[in-house]
């Protein structure tokens, strides 16, 4: 081989370095892009809405006015479906790290995987035929024996279809969530931990309230921020199972919304200035969603860097 | 006084004060004869006998280990049952929906079903058909070309993207300020909610093309938003376990970096970069929200992604249980809903099941 066709190689591999290194930059680079012109996107077609006559509004009484009920409903389903997740969810971590038999806990991981894997559309059909009307009779109960709670005021909604049908099925999608990340911090409790604590004639559940809990705990925390974040976002489940209606405090009488649902109810038919009015509701959504995320994502990180678990 | 003497020098030191295996087992008879009892008082159920059967259970054993065996080894019990008792309540939604989905979704599952559209199907055929007794007309042909076309379309978009985002975390920008930004703000794209995504993809597109542009592409850069985060998180697991040495010795041999990567580290993550597309897919292809308001709503079928409205598995469920097609008799609908929704899960398994058969069967061999 020459030294000129060496030399020639070597410039075209030069370049091929270059070319790659720089379009994977660019990738690099285009998701970023993304998600900002997400945030202005948006922004620019939500922006009509704030500048228009309050009267023209869904409501007739203003943005805000109109923004404020939704907003609340969106809380309290996702409250609902996380004080309902957040012991199940981390309870069953508990279980396929440290309770269940080592040979079958890869096979249950599994199956608590499985349940993230069922589309959300389905659970919403679910929610829809099968568990509406079994939950409908509890409520029945529900407002005959506690109605004077205006939580549980009545009359109680015949169908089922109510925020606390729709705070159960998110419940469903979020405790897979809670789950599989609660899970992976229990296994990377040090080991020495465990077997001191077990040494020290502690029984199980001592040995788990006191080496793997404090280890995880910062884990749980962003487990149940991550699995709210999701709550808050999830559309379909909701849209479903709710029949949607005015701000109420009971929880088992047709009413309330939340942002996603109303967002998918309405934007097939929506024109004018609805459109700008339903991404706007998305922006606020896009907001309180981004903002829990980069909290949750802000622990996991800070966690790390001390832990020296990774 | 004898009898009682050898009693105790046959108990060794380490059992001493606790409870003989059997016990549990009479706990379990007492509370299940106990929750019969108290269940035919309210008014005999199964439902209503199980639990109250594993209430009185975890009542009455807790109470039998405090007293025989002291309060420390009651709580371990309880937490233990507790524990127990949350992953069988959550497998009940589990079991609960693939019942539901099989037993509904199996009898409306037929040729006819799979290969015609809802082109002419309104409610006055379905109103003959549940008069007459005759098959249930339509079917969910055009809903399975358009998930197939638009999740293809989104896989082309998200993979190039993602897996070229991952090489230069791992191989490039290692301790740079800009791959701590990526990583940050894709973790946070992960959670987007699917119908923001929806929303972004609609806004952008109106303001491109005008508005009410709804097309199967505008959908695709819909999903493409979700999937990203997904494809470049797990190609960058997998590209941070190919050993650094396969690297280390394609540069001794005088290999370019971009050659290493092409022709060793990428051919050695692939079954896991696979893997991980696939799972990426199976989490796309069952999005209804982002379809719903970038793809609309099609009952014939379209083969054209950029012109057109379109429908999707997920959409065509939603649709046909929300707004049945005879409001009068609405049992087709639901029939058909069940049906594409068997099929829906039937595609998200197969996909799950590829992945892990992928990421085993193909793994590389380390020395680990």
């Amino acid at each position: 081989m020459s030294l000129n066709s060496l030399k020639a190689s070597t410039d075209r591999g030069r370049a091929g370095d270059k070319i790659f290194s720089g379009i994977s930059l660019a990738a690099g680079v285009l998701i970023l892009a993304v998600l900002f012109s997400v945030a202005v996107f948006l922004m620019v077609q939500a922006a009509p809405i704030l500048s228009a006559d309050p009267a023209e509004v869904t409501g007739g009484e203003g943005f805000a006015a109109y923004i404020l009920p939704i907003v609340i409903g969106t809380i309290v389903a996702a409250a609902i479906a996380l004080i309902i997740a957040t012991p199940v969810g981390i309870a069953v971590a508990l279980f396929i790290s440290h309770y269940a038999p080592r040979r079958l806990a890869r096979a249950f991981g599994y199956v608590i995987d499985l349940l993230a894997a069922i589309p959300s559309v389905i659970y919403g059909a679910w929610g829809y035929i099968i568990l509406a009307p079994q939950l409908a009779k509890g409520y029945a109960w529900l407002a005959e024996n506690l109605g004077w709670i205006p939580l549980f005021a009545g009359p109680a909604s015949q169908t089922g279809k109510t925020m606390f049908t729709a705070g159960v099925v998110l419940a469903v999608m979020v405790i897979p969530i809670i789950t599989s990340l609660s899970r992976e911090i229990f296994l990377q409790t040090p080991n020495l931990h465990e077997e001191a604590a077990l040494a020290m004639g502690a029984t199980r559940w001592e040995m788990v309230r006191m080496a793997v809990l404090p280890f995880a705990r910062p884990g749980i925390i962003s487990a149940t921020m991550l699995g709210l974040g999701r709550a808050l976002g999830e559309t379909m489940a909701v849209a479903l199972v709710l029949s949607p209606g005015a701000l109420g405090a009971s929880l088992i009488k047709t009413g309330n919304q939340t942002i996603a649902a109303e967002i998918a109810l309405n934007f097939p038919e929506a024109f004018g200035l609805r459109l700008n009015e339903l991404i706007a509701a998305g922006l606020v959504l896009f907001v309180i969603t981004l903002i829990v995320n980069m909290i949750a994502r802000f622990i996991i990180t800070r966690h790390k860097e001390f832990s020296g678990a990774n | 006084m004898a009898a009682n003497q050898t009693l105790q020098r046959r108990q060794s030191q380490l059992t001493r004060g606790r409870l003989p295996s059997y016990a549990i087992w009479v706990v379990v008879a007492a509370s299940l004869i106990l929750g019969a009892a108290i269940s035919s008082l309210v008014g005999f159920s199964v439902v209503g006998w199980a639990i109250i059967t594993a209430i009185v259970f975890v009542l009455a054993a807790t109470i039998v280990t405090a007293v025989a065996e002291g309060e420390r080894k009651a709580k371990d019990k309880l937490v233990t049952f507790l524990v127990y008792g949350a992953f069988l309540i959550a497998l009940i939604p589990l079991v609960s929906v693939l019942w539901t989905v099989l037993e509904r979704g199996v009898p409306g599952l037929s040729y006819n079903f799979l290969f015609t559209s809802m082109n002419g199907v309104t409610g006055a055929v379905d109103n003959q058909a549940v008069e007459g007794g005759t098959p249930v007309l339509g079917g969910a042909y055009h809903a399975v070309l358009g998930t197939l076309q638009i999740t293809l379309w989104a896989t082309l978009i998200s993979v190039p993207i993602g897996l070229l985002t991952a090489v230069y975390l791992v191989e490039y920008g290692a301790g740079k300020n800009l791959t701590k930004a990526i990583t940050f703000f894709v973790d946070v794209m992960t959670g987007i909610p699917s119908i923001v995504a929806g929303l972004f993809a609609a806004a952008l597109f109106t303001l491109l093309f005008g508005p009410g542009t709804r097309t199967g592409f505008v959908a695709a850069v819909a999903l493409s938003v979700l999937m990203i985060p997904v494809v470049v998180r797990s190609t960058e697991e997998m590209l941070k376990i190919v050993p650094n040495e396969l690297r280390e010795a394609a540069y001794a041999l005088g290999v370019r970096k971009w050659r290493t990567i092409t022709k060793v580290v990428i051919p050695t993550a692939i079954s896991g970069i696979a893997s991980g597309v696939t799972l990426s897919i199976a989490r796309v292809i069952g999005e209804t929200a982002p379809i719903l308001v970038t793809a609309g709503f099609a009952s014939s079928i379209n083969w054209n992604v950029f012109s057109g409205w379109m429908s999707t598995l997920p959409t065509f469920i939603y649709y046909q249980i929300l707004t049945p097609t005879s409001p009068t008799s609405p049992d087709p609908s639901t029939q058909r809903a069940w049906a594409a929704a068997l099929l829906l899960i039937l595609m998200v398994m197969l996909l799950n099941l590829v992945a892990r058969f992928v990421a085993q069967i193909f793994a590389p061999k380390t020395s680990r």
